[in-house]
């Protein structure tokens, strides 16, 4: 209906358009123009020939082959995907769990107290949760004599639960009890209700905040620049740690390779999406 | 819980029972199934915020970490300098400085967002729904993209040799290039650049909700474009305005990164103060008294948003 109405108040023109404001359009597209146009340079001079991050000399995909060979790379990428994925399937796995109690329920004590601490790590600024888990790691590891890897990706996964969450919650309360009251009255045993009913129809929820997490634990620096031991540096800290440097379009390659996975992903979250409607 | 019931009355006693059982079993479920996400947001997230309010009371140790010994010498310090030579303290404006430069910044770039926000929200928001879905997946993609790469990209714009002051060369604007790398208005754009998604899409999916019905009766009643934004459109997207606002404001005042490359030394804000005091600064307590300052920060402003923006609005009368 306000669909129609658009399309013949367009043709009457903006005069009588009741939701038309002037010059809302042009921030839009303002607004747009602003996030995009910098990553725009940045893809770009990662096919330049030149050292040059400015001046355009010839195309070439010379920086893409210098990164794939770079050992530092190599390194950082494979520990990143090592973090990223155990956080990934540990942080969804415990989202679900906490979605399936939190979600289609009469509210129970702690019900609430429980969504804030799952929501906590988006409430606290990451460099204060990053020094918090400096010190309390710090702690640990002076205890037990315990060190590796494992405290980078108990952190990690612990501030994914939150973004894992988000869609599987979403999912769940789109989804009305009707189907699973059915197969319990067809004497279907509860586990039996959830493995053929409720996780099935859950699913692109969890695919999406398995992505999310994924991405976000790729995508973080703040937290694993406090928590990372030696020779931990994951991708993001490797370039954190060239652009300190100095800059050059080896940087700029990988960095496209990034965006080029997250926007990958992301498209993919958009479109699982889309398939519930 | 229906598979306990029949028809018999005797079974009534029995039936109770089964009902409590079941009732304990859900319980059960529910604290199970909660448990490990919980405790591990506890224990890494919440339950170390506790020891870095104790290490804010205590001395750093020779080589960075503490030592354990009671002192105030952290929050002294935030307001007095110690002279190297006698011992004694004078007021420094510092880290004041700092602190007040990290909250302008916040706010500055909290109300940037809104500007450009609100009316990328409210055209997002009146496009007919393919076109609206590919705007906001538009807005989605920059929101999920790595923040470091994003304001690396902002600096290869804003530097001397950057693609604003050699065009600006080139056309001959300018002579020499204007710094802007390394400024107070560097962090703030970038900030702005950051956090403008977050802005958008709360306050889109409050317009989305957005009745127009009631705009339609307000031009009835002679209303201008402008007063019908002013006293109908904003307080009806006024939950949607105060969750944006909150989600750029909370992630500005603990900004680090955006800080770290575009303001380099000369524009810190409290996030490189912290991290500097936990890196080369080895001064754990410090650190630890400006992260509980920065919190502090950050629950007013929550405190502000649960108080004056989280309840719904209606719209405006008169």
């Amino acid at each position: 209906m306000a669909n129609t109405s658009t399309t013949t108040t367009r043709k009457l023109g903006k005069a009588i358009d009741l939701k038309y404001q002037p010059g809302f359009s042009q921030i839009a597209w303002f607004c747009i123009a602003v996030l995009y146009a910098p990553i725009a340079v940045l893809v770009f001079f990662s096919f330049n020939e030149n050292r040059s991050v400015t001046v355009w000399t010839q195309f070439s995909l010379d920086w893409y082959v210098k990164a794939w060979n770079n050992e530092g790379i190599q390194h950082a990428a494979l520990i990143s995907l090592e973090v990223a994925l155990v956080a990934m399937i540990v942080s969804t796995i415990m989202a679900t769990m906490a979605a399936l109690v939190t979600t289609r329920t009469e509210a129970y004590r702690g019900l609430n107290s429980a969504i804030a601490v799952i929501n906590q790590p988006l409430m606290v600024p990451e460099i204060v949760t990053a020094v918090a888990t400096l010190i309390f790691f710090a702690i640990i590891k002076q205890v037990t004599g315990v060190s590796g890897i494992g405290y980078l990706i108990a952190a990690h996964t612990a501030f994914c639960i939150p973004f894992a969450y988000m869609p599987i919650r979403a999912r769940l309360e789109d989804m009305n009890l009707s189907l699973e009251q059915a197969a319990a009255d067809l004497y279907a045993p509860p586990f039996k209700v959830f493995r053929r009913v409720t996780l099935p129809l859950m699913m692109p929820g969890i695919l999406a905040g398995a992505m999310l997490a994924f991405i976000v634990s790729l995508d973080d620096v703040i937290i694993t620049l406090f928590v990372a031991g030696p020779g931990e540096t994951t991708l993001p800290l490797y370039i954190l740690g060239q652009i300190r440097r100095g800059v050059t379009p080896e940087i700029n390659a990988v960095s496209t390779v990034f965006v080029g996975i997250s926007v990958i992903l992301v498209t993919f979250i958009f479109l699982f999406g889309k398939n519930k409607k | 819980m229906g598979s306990g019931m029949t028809d018999q009355p005797t079974t009534h006693i029995q039936l109770s029972s089964s009902v409590v059982a079941e009732a304990k079993r859900l319980r059960n479920t529910r604290y199970a199934l909660l448990a490990p996400g919980i405790l591990t947001i506890f224990c890494i997230g919440i339950m170390p915020l506790s020891i870095v309010l104790v290490y804010s009371f205590l001395e750093p140790g020779d080589f960075g970490g503490i030592s354990w010994v009671l002192s105030f010498d952290a929050y002294v310090q935030l307001l007095f300098e110690e002279d190297i030579f006698d011992e004694t303290l004078s007021f420094t404006t510092d880290y004041i400085q700092i602190f007040l430069r990290s909250v302008s910044l916040a706010l500055f770039t909290t109300i940037a967002c809104l500007l450009v926000g609100f009316p990328t929200a409210y055209f997002i928001a009146t496009q007919p729904p393919a076109r609206r879905n590919a705007w906001l997946f538009l807005i989605t993609i920059p929101f999920w993209t790595n923040l470091l790469i994003r304001t690396y990209a902002m600096l290869l714009i804003l530097r001397d040799q950057g693609v604003i002051n050699l065009s600006l060369i080139e056309i001959g604007l300018i002579d020499s290039p204007i710094p802007m790398l390394y400024t107070d208005f560097a962090v703030c754009l970038g900030l702005v650049y950051a956090y403008l998604p977050f802005m958008v899409l709360p306050i889109f999916a409050s317009l989305e909700k957005l009745d127009f019905r009631l705009v339609e009766a307000s031009y009835d009643l002679y209303a201008t474009r402008f007063k019908v934004l002013r006293r109908i459109i904003v307080p009806l997207a006024k939950p949607g305005i105060a969750a944006g606002c909150i989600l750029v404001m909370i992630p500005s005042l603990g900004a680090f990164i955006t800080p770290a490359l575009l303001g380099g030394g000369k524009s810190l804000m409290l996030g490189n103060l912290i991290e500097l005091q936990f890196g080369q600064a080895r001064n754990w307590p410090f650190g630890s008294a400006i992260a509980l300052v920065l919190m502090v920060l950050v629950m007013l402003s929550l405190i502000s948003y649960l108080r004056f923006g989280a309840k719904k609005g209606t719209p405006a009368h008169g």
